[in-house]
Protein backbone atom coordinates (compact mmCIF):
# COMPACT_ATOMS: atom_id res chain seq x y z
CA UNK A 1 0.00 0.00 0.00
CA UNK A 2 1.44 3.30 -0.55
CA UNK A 3 2.29 5.91 1.76
CA UNK A 4 1.42 9.99 2.04
CA UNK A 5 3.47 11.88 4.68
CA UNK A 6 2.58 15.23 3.40
CA UNK A 7 -0.19 17.11 1.50
CA UNK A 8 0.25 20.15 -0.50
CA UNK A 9 -2.56 22.07 -2.72
CA UNK A 10 -0.57 24.77 -4.01
CA UNK A 11 -2.65 27.68 -5.57
CA UNK A 12 -0.51 28.51 -7.96
CA UNK A 13 1.75 26.90 -10.14
CA UNK A 14 4.96 28.32 -9.32
CA UNK A 15 4.36 27.11 -5.85
CA UNK A 16 3.74 23.63 -6.69
CA UNK A 17 6.90 23.88 -8.71
CA UNK A 18 8.93 24.94 -5.62
CA UNK A 19 7.88 22.52 -3.90
CA UNK A 20 8.47 19.43 -6.52
CA UNK A 21 11.75 20.67 -6.90
CA UNK A 22 12.33 21.48 -3.18
CA UNK A 23 13.04 18.25 -1.97
CA UNK A 24 10.84 14.75 -1.99
CA UNK A 25 7.68 16.20 -3.93
CA UNK A 26 5.42 13.80 -6.32
CA UNK A 27 2.53 15.29 -8.24
CA UNK A 28 -0.34 13.82 -7.91
CA UNK A 29 -2.22 12.88 -11.25
CA UNK A 30 -5.30 10.91 -11.35
CA UNK A 31 -4.18 8.38 -8.60
CA UNK A 32 -6.03 5.65 -10.20
CA UNK A 33 -2.40 3.33 -10.27
CA UNK A 34 -1.38 4.27 -6.84
CA UNK A 35 -2.99 1.94 -4.71
CA UNK A 36 -1.16 -1.00 -6.80
CA UNK A 37 2.30 0.11 -5.29
CA UNK A 38 4.16 0.59 -2.52
CA UNK A 39 5.48 4.30 -3.47
CA UNK A 40 5.75 6.26 -0.01
CA UNK A 41 5.32 9.73 -1.10
CA UNK A 42 7.23 12.60 1.06
CA UNK A 43 4.87 15.42 -0.37
CA UNK A 44 2.29 14.80 -2.73
CA UNK A 45 1.55 17.88 -4.77
CA UNK A 46 -2.36 18.19 -5.57
CA UNK A 47 -2.77 20.04 -8.48
CA UNK A 48 -6.68 20.52 -7.88
CA UNK A 49 -6.98 24.39 -7.43
CA UNK A 50 -4.91 25.06 -10.38
CA UNK A 51 -8.16 25.11 -12.89
CA UNK A 52 -6.11 22.61 -15.31
CA UNK A 53 -9.40 20.25 -15.27
CA UNK A 54 -10.38 22.02 -19.19
CA UNK A 55 -10.67 21.56 -23.00
CA UNK A 56 -10.60 24.53 -24.78
CA UNK A 57 -11.06 25.28 -28.51
CA UNK A 58 -8.78 28.01 -29.54
CA UNK A 59 -8.40 29.52 -32.77
CA UNK A 60 -5.03 27.55 -33.92
CA UNK A 61 -5.09 24.61 -31.21
CA UNK A 62 -7.12 22.38 -29.15
CA UNK A 63 -6.15 22.90 -25.61
CA UNK A 64 -6.27 19.84 -22.99
CA UNK A 65 -5.30 20.54 -19.35
CA UNK A 66 -3.14 18.30 -17.27
CA UNK A 67 -6.64 17.60 -14.98
CA UNK A 68 -8.64 16.94 -17.85
CA UNK A 69 -10.01 13.44 -17.42
CA UNK A 70 -10.22 10.42 -20.03
CA UNK A 71 -14.16 10.52 -19.60
CA UNK A 72 -13.85 14.38 -20.31
CA UNK A 73 -11.73 13.72 -23.50
CA UNK A 74 -14.31 11.10 -24.58
CA UNK A 75 -17.47 12.55 -24.20
CA UNK A 76 -15.81 16.03 -25.67
CA UNK A 77 -17.72 17.61 -28.56
CA UNK A 78 -14.72 19.49 -29.51
CA UNK A 79 -12.24 16.06 -29.78
CA UNK A 80 -15.22 14.12 -31.06
CA UNK A 81 -15.45 17.07 -34.02
CA UNK A 82 -11.62 16.66 -35.13
CA UNK A 83 -9.31 14.52 -36.33
CA UNK A 84 -12.14 11.52 -37.05
CA UNK A 85 -12.70 11.69 -33.29
CA UNK A 86 -9.18 9.48 -32.86
CA UNK A 87 -8.92 10.41 -29.01
CA UNK A 88 -12.27 10.04 -27.94
CA UNK A 89 -11.89 6.76 -29.68
CA UNK A 90 -8.63 5.80 -28.15
CA UNK A 91 -9.72 6.32 -24.71
CA UNK A 92 -12.98 4.75 -25.01
CA UNK A 93 -12.23 1.30 -24.25
CA UNK A 94 -9.96 1.85 -20.88
CA UNK A 95 -11.22 -0.04 -18.19
CA UNK A 96 -14.88 1.61 -17.17
CA UNK A 97 -16.65 4.55 -17.31
CA UNK A 98 -15.99 5.53 -13.31
CA UNK A 99 -12.45 4.77 -14.32
CA UNK A 100 -12.01 7.15 -16.57
CA UNK A 101 -13.53 9.77 -14.76
CA UNK A 102 -10.65 9.60 -12.93
CA UNK A 103 -7.12 9.36 -14.99
CA UNK A 104 -5.87 12.03 -16.22
CA UNK A 105 -4.19 13.20 -19.63
CA UNK A 106 -1.17 14.98 -18.03
CA UNK A 107 -0.32 12.36 -15.62
CA UNK A 108 -0.56 9.57 -18.63
CA UNK A 109 1.58 11.72 -21.21
CA UNK A 110 3.71 12.89 -18.13
CA UNK A 111 4.31 9.41 -17.05
CA UNK A 112 5.48 7.95 -20.82
CA UNK A 113 3.24 4.89 -19.95
CA UNK A 114 4.68 2.39 -22.61
CA UNK A 115 0.59 0.99 -22.67
CA UNK A 116 -0.86 4.15 -22.89
CA UNK A 117 -4.01 4.48 -25.70
CA UNK A 118 -4.16 8.39 -25.94
CA UNK A 119 0.36 8.59 -26.12
CA UNK A 120 -0.42 6.62 -29.24
CA UNK A 121 -3.25 8.76 -30.82
CA UNK A 122 -1.71 12.23 -29.79
CA UNK A 123 1.53 11.04 -31.40
CA UNK A 124 -0.36 11.00 -34.94
CA UNK A 125 -1.30 14.54 -34.33
CA UNK A 126 0.12 17.71 -34.40
CA UNK A 127 0.48 17.31 -31.11
CA UNK A 128 2.80 19.54 -28.20
CA UNK A 129 2.68 19.53 -24.38
CA UNK A 130 3.66 22.52 -22.21
CA UNK A 131 6.17 21.62 -19.38
CA UNK A 132 5.83 24.46 -16.22
CA UNK A 133 10.07 25.22 -16.54
CA UNK A 134 10.58 22.98 -19.69
CA UNK A 135 8.32 24.92 -21.78
CA UNK A 136 6.53 24.09 -25.05
CA UNK A 137 8.19 21.38 -27.26
CA UNK A 138 6.59 18.41 -29.43
CA UNK A 139 5.32 15.68 -28.15
CA UNK A 140 7.93 13.49 -29.71
CA UNK A 141 10.60 15.60 -28.42
CA UNK A 142 9.47 14.94 -25.30
CA UNK A 143 9.01 11.77 -24.71
CA UNK A 144 12.35 10.95 -25.83
CA UNK A 145 13.85 13.43 -23.64
CA UNK A 146 15.44 11.86 -20.02
CA UNK A 147 13.27 12.16 -17.51
CA UNK A 148 13.32 15.89 -15.15
CA UNK A 149 11.24 17.21 -12.33
CA UNK A 150 8.71 19.26 -13.58
CA UNK A 151 4.74 19.72 -14.40
CA UNK A 152 3.12 19.14 -17.67
CA UNK A 153 0.64 22.11 -17.51
CA UNK A 154 -1.33 21.16 -20.73
CA UNK A 155 -1.13 19.64 -23.97
CA UNK A 156 -2.12 21.30 -27.50
CA UNK A 157 -2.90 19.84 -30.67
CA UNK A 158 -2.38 22.01 -34.05
CA UNK A 159 -6.32 22.24 -35.20
CA UNK A 160 -6.03 21.33 -39.24
CA UNK A 161 -7.79 18.59 -41.09
CA UNK A 162 -5.29 15.92 -40.00
CA UNK A 163 -7.86 12.80 -40.55
CA UNK A 164 -7.23 10.11 -37.91
CA UNK A 165 -7.76 6.24 -37.18
CA UNK A 166 -7.04 3.93 -33.96
CA UNK A 167 -6.26 0.63 -33.61
CA UNK A 168 -5.34 -1.72 -30.80
CA UNK A 169 -5.27 -5.65 -30.03
CA UNK A 170 -6.59 -6.27 -26.59
CA UNK A 171 -6.88 -9.52 -24.83
CA UNK A 172 -10.27 -8.68 -23.75
CA UNK A 173 -12.40 -5.24 -24.18
CA UNK A 174 -11.78 -3.17 -21.55
CA UNK A 175 -7.79 -4.62 -20.77
CA UNK A 176 -4.76 -3.06 -21.47
CA UNK A 177 -3.89 -3.10 -24.93
CA UNK A 178 -1.34 -6.07 -26.49
CA UNK A 179 -0.49 -3.71 -29.14
CA UNK A 180 -2.42 0.15 -30.08
CA UNK A 181 -1.50 1.90 -33.62
CA UNK A 182 -2.50 5.13 -34.97
CA UNK A 183 -2.57 6.43 -38.59
CA UNK A 184 -3.03 9.37 -39.86
CA UNK A 185 -2.68 11.81 -42.84
CA UNK A 186 -2.81 15.25 -44.11
CA UNK A 187 -1.56 16.39 -47.21
CA UNK A 188 -0.74 13.11 -48.27
CA UNK A 189 2.25 13.25 -45.43
CA UNK A 190 0.96 9.97 -43.54
CA UNK A 191 2.80 9.11 -39.96
CA UNK A 192 2.19 5.96 -38.47
CA UNK A 193 2.98 5.50 -34.67
CA UNK A 194 2.67 2.21 -33.36
CA UNK A 195 2.46 1.83 -28.80
CA UNK A 196 2.01 -1.10 -25.77
CA UNK A 197 5.20 -2.65 -28.26
CA UNK A 198 5.33 -3.12 -24.80
CA UNK A 199 7.56 0.57 -24.44
CA UNK A 200 6.14 3.46 -25.31
CA UNK A 201 4.38 5.17 -28.76
CA UNK A 202 6.99 5.39 -31.58
CA UNK A 203 6.46 6.60 -34.65
CA UNK A 204 7.57 3.85 -38.06
CA UNK A 205 9.73 7.23 -39.98
CA UNK A 206 10.99 4.76 -42.73
CA UNK A 207 7.40 3.74 -42.76
CA UNK A 208 5.93 6.80 -42.54
CA UNK A 209 7.82 8.89 -45.24
CA UNK A 210 7.48 5.69 -47.54
CA UNK A 211 3.76 5.94 -47.03
CA UNK A 212 4.13 9.74 -47.98
CA UNK A 213 5.35 8.79 -51.11
CA UNK A 214 2.26 7.39 -52.83
CA UNK A 215 -0.26 4.95 -51.61
CA UNK A 216 -1.44 1.87 -53.38
CA UNK A 217 -2.47 -1.88 -52.52
CA UNK A 218 1.16 -3.11 -52.83
CA UNK A 219 2.46 -0.14 -51.26
CA UNK A 220 0.21 -0.52 -47.95
CA UNK A 221 1.33 -4.23 -47.07
CA UNK A 222 4.81 -3.59 -47.90
CA UNK A 223 4.61 0.12 -45.37
CA UNK A 224 3.17 -2.15 -43.13
CA UNK A 225 5.64 -4.93 -42.90
CA UNK A 226 8.12 -1.97 -43.06
CA UNK A 227 7.01 -0.68 -39.18
CA UNK A 228 7.03 -4.06 -38.11
CA UNK A 229 10.87 -3.71 -39.55
CA UNK A 230 12.02 -0.56 -37.86
CA UNK A 231 10.06 -0.83 -34.86
CA UNK A 232 11.48 -3.06 -31.41
CA UNK A 233 8.83 -5.28 -29.92
CA UNK A 234 8.98 -6.86 -26.43
CA UNK A 235 7.59 -9.66 -24.58
CA UNK A 236 5.42 -9.34 -21.59
CA UNK A 237 2.79 -11.05 -20.14
CA UNK A 238 -0.05 -10.03 -22.55
CA UNK A 239 2.10 -11.05 -25.48
CA UNK A 240 5.52 -12.15 -26.66
CA UNK A 241 7.96 -9.98 -29.16
CA UNK A 242 6.89 -12.10 -32.24
CA UNK A 243 3.18 -11.52 -31.62
CA UNK A 244 3.36 -8.16 -31.02
CA UNK A 245 5.39 -7.56 -34.44
CA UNK A 246 3.18 -9.70 -36.68
CA UNK A 247 -0.17 -8.20 -35.28
CA UNK A 248 2.06 -4.53 -35.90
CA UNK A 249 1.69 -5.56 -39.80
CA UNK A 250 -2.59 -6.52 -39.24
CA UNK A 251 -3.13 -3.20 -37.47
CA UNK A 252 -0.91 -0.94 -39.50
CA UNK A 253 -2.20 -2.24 -42.27
CA UNK A 254 -6.02 -2.04 -41.14
CA UNK A 255 -5.37 1.55 -39.88
CA UNK A 256 -4.35 2.99 -43.33
CA UNK A 257 -7.15 0.98 -45.21
CA UNK A 258 -9.33 3.13 -42.57
CA UNK A 259 -7.69 6.54 -42.95
CA UNK A 260 -7.96 6.18 -46.78
CA UNK A 261 -11.89 5.66 -46.32
CA UNK A 262 -11.94 9.03 -44.55
CA UNK A 263 -10.74 10.93 -47.09
CA UNK B 1 -7.44 16.06 8.07
CA UNK B 2 -10.79 17.04 7.79
CA UNK B 3 -12.68 16.99 5.20
CA UNK B 4 -16.44 18.01 5.01
CA UNK B 5 -18.40 17.06 1.96
CA UNK B 6 -22.17 16.30 1.28
CA UNK B 7 -23.06 12.32 1.44
CA UNK B 8 -26.41 11.88 0.18
CA UNK B 9 -27.10 15.62 0.26
CA UNK B 10 -26.12 15.54 3.86
CA UNK B 11 -23.50 17.89 5.00
CA UNK B 12 -20.68 15.67 7.25
CA UNK B 13 -17.42 16.80 8.51
CA UNK B 14 -15.33 13.24 8.65
CA UNK B 15 -11.32 12.70 9.92
CA UNK B 16 -9.13 10.86 6.91
CA UNK B 17 -5.75 10.17 6.82
CA UNK B 18 -3.84 12.08 3.68
CA UNK B 19 -3.57 8.97 2.03
CA UNK B 20 -7.01 7.47 2.56
CA UNK B 21 -9.28 6.20 0.36
CA UNK B 22 -12.78 7.63 -0.57
CA UNK B 23 -14.16 3.79 0.21
CA UNK B 24 -12.81 3.77 3.71
CA UNK B 25 -13.83 6.97 4.43
CA UNK B 26 -17.32 6.16 3.06
CA UNK B 27 -17.59 3.03 4.75
CA UNK B 28 -16.50 4.25 8.09
CA UNK B 29 -18.69 6.69 7.47
CA UNK B 30 -21.56 3.83 7.74
CA UNK B 31 -22.21 3.46 3.58
CA UNK B 32 -21.40 -0.02 3.55
CA UNK B 33 -23.13 -0.38 0.47
CA UNK B 34 -19.48 0.07 -0.92
CA UNK B 35 -17.44 -2.96 -1.57
CA UNK B 36 -13.64 -3.37 -2.53
CA UNK B 37 -13.59 -5.95 -4.89
CA UNK B 38 -10.89 -6.05 -6.99
CA UNK B 39 -7.75 -4.40 -5.77
CA UNK B 40 -6.85 -3.48 -9.41
CA UNK B 41 -9.53 -0.20 -9.73
CA UNK B 42 -11.33 -2.64 -12.69
CA UNK B 43 -14.43 -4.37 -10.75
CA UNK B 44 -16.39 -1.24 -10.10
CA UNK B 45 -18.00 -2.72 -6.85
CA UNK B 46 -16.92 0.51 -4.84
CA UNK B 47 -18.67 2.99 -7.50
CA UNK B 48 -20.65 6.05 -5.83
CA UNK B 49 -21.31 9.41 -7.65
CA UNK B 50 -19.16 12.48 -6.75
CA UNK B 51 -20.58 15.67 -8.24
CA UNK B 52 -23.19 13.37 -10.18
CA UNK B 53 -20.59 11.13 -12.30
CA UNK B 54 -19.31 7.81 -11.43
CA UNK B 55 -16.11 7.28 -10.03
CA UNK B 56 -14.19 3.90 -8.37
CA UNK B 57 -14.38 4.88 -4.79
CA UNK B 58 -11.19 2.86 -4.08
CA UNK B 59 -8.94 4.92 -6.12
CA UNK B 60 -9.79 8.46 -5.37
CA UNK B 61 -7.95 9.88 -2.48
CA UNK B 62 -10.55 10.96 -0.10
CA UNK B 63 -9.23 14.64 0.64
CA UNK B 64 -10.18 15.05 -3.29
CA UNK B 65 -13.85 15.20 -1.99
CA UNK B 66 -13.39 17.84 0.18
CA UNK B 67 -16.12 20.24 -0.26
CA UNK B 68 -17.81 17.91 -2.79
CA UNK B 69 -21.19 16.48 -3.41
CA UNK B 70 -21.28 12.12 -2.59
CA UNK B 71 -24.35 10.17 -4.05
CA UNK B 72 -24.23 6.21 -2.92
CA UNK B 73 -26.65 3.80 -3.33
CA UNK B 74 -28.60 4.51 0.17
CA UNK B 75 -28.94 7.86 -1.28
CA UNK B 76 -31.24 6.73 -4.36
CA UNK B 77 -32.75 3.83 -2.90
CA UNK B 78 -36.20 4.30 -4.41
CA UNK B 79 -34.80 4.19 -7.84
CA UNK B 80 -32.49 1.32 -6.65
CA UNK B 81 -35.40 -0.57 -5.58
CA UNK B 82 -37.10 -0.36 -8.57
CA UNK B 83 -34.35 -1.15 -11.06
CA UNK B 84 -32.87 -4.16 -8.51
CA UNK B 85 -36.10 -5.89 -8.44
CA UNK B 86 -36.19 -5.93 -12.38
CA UNK B 87 -33.23 -7.20 -11.86
CA UNK B 88 -33.99 -9.69 -9.48
CA UNK B 89 -37.36 -11.16 -12.35
CA UNK B 90 -34.65 -11.08 -15.16
CA UNK B 91 -32.03 -13.22 -13.45
CA UNK B 92 -29.37 -11.10 -13.32
CA UNK B 93 -29.00 -10.89 -9.32
CA UNK B 94 -27.63 -14.35 -7.57
CA UNK B 95 -24.47 -13.37 -4.85
CA UNK B 96 -25.96 -9.78 -5.42
CA UNK B 97 -22.39 -8.83 -4.27
CA UNK B 98 -21.46 -6.65 -7.18
CA UNK B 99 -25.64 -5.16 -7.45
CA UNK B 100 -24.71 -1.59 -5.27
CA UNK B 101 -21.91 -0.46 -7.79
CA UNK B 102 -23.63 -1.83 -11.15
CA UNK B 103 -26.70 -0.32 -9.55
CA UNK B 104 -25.39 3.11 -9.13
CA UNK B 105 -23.70 2.52 -12.64
CA UNK B 106 -27.08 1.98 -14.19
CA UNK B 107 -28.68 4.78 -12.25
CA UNK B 108 -26.01 6.92 -13.57
CA UNK B 109 -25.86 5.97 -17.16
CA UNK B 110 -30.06 7.04 -17.27
CA UNK B 111 -28.98 10.25 -16.15
CA UNK B 112 -26.30 10.74 -18.92
CA UNK B 113 -27.80 8.97 -21.60
CA UNK B 114 -31.19 9.14 -23.58
CA UNK B 115 -32.21 5.83 -25.36
CA UNK B 116 -29.07 3.98 -25.04
CA UNK B 117 -28.43 1.03 -27.95
CA UNK B 118 -27.37 -1.96 -26.81
CA UNK B 119 -23.91 -1.00 -27.81
CA UNK B 120 -23.98 2.14 -25.57
CA UNK B 121 -25.36 0.68 -23.01
CA UNK B 122 -22.54 -2.94 -23.04
CA UNK B 123 -19.70 0.11 -23.24
CA UNK B 124 -21.28 2.11 -20.47
CA UNK B 125 -21.29 -1.21 -18.19
CA UNK B 126 -18.16 -2.18 -19.18
CA UNK B 127 -16.37 -1.00 -15.87
CA UNK B 128 -18.92 -3.37 -13.77
CA UNK B 129 -18.02 -6.68 -13.25
CA UNK B 130 -20.02 -9.51 -12.31
CA UNK B 131 -18.64 -13.30 -11.71
CA UNK B 132 -21.89 -15.22 -11.45
CA UNK B 133 -23.92 -14.17 -14.08
CA UNK B 134 -23.56 -13.96 -18.13
CA UNK B 135 -24.68 -10.36 -18.63
CA UNK B 136 -27.31 -11.15 -20.48
CA UNK B 137 -29.95 -10.67 -17.43
CA UNK B 138 -28.65 -7.60 -16.71
CA UNK B 139 -28.85 -6.08 -20.27
CA UNK B 140 -32.64 -7.02 -20.55
CA UNK B 141 -32.79 -5.38 -17.17
CA UNK B 142 -31.54 -2.20 -18.15
CA UNK B 143 -33.14 -2.37 -21.32
CA UNK B 144 -36.51 -2.78 -19.32
CA UNK B 145 -35.69 0.03 -16.64
CA UNK B 146 -34.83 2.25 -19.38
CA UNK B 147 -37.65 1.59 -21.11
CA UNK B 148 -35.94 0.47 -24.58
CA UNK B 149 -37.35 -2.83 -24.69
Amino acid sequence: MFTILDLVQPDTIEEAYRVLTGGNGTILGGCAFLRLGSQKIGAAIDLSKLNLNYIKEQDDYIEIGAMATFRDIETSPILNLYFNGVLPKSVGNIIGVQFRSIVTAGATVYSKYGFSDLITALLSLDTEVELHNGGRMPLDVFLNKSNEKDILTGIFIKKNKRMAVYQNLRNSASDYAILNVAVSNINDQWLIVVGARPQRAEIAQKASEALSKGVNIENIEHVSNMAAEELSFGTNLRGSAEYRKAMCRVLVKRAITEVLQCR
Amino acid sequence: MQIEFAVNDKKVTVEAGIDELLADTLRDYGMLSIRKGCDTSCCGLCTVWLDGKPILSCSVLSFRANGKSITTIEGVQREAEEFAKILAAEGADQCGFCSPGFIMTVLAMKNELKNPSDEEIRHYLTGNLCRCTGYMGHLRAVKKYLGVV
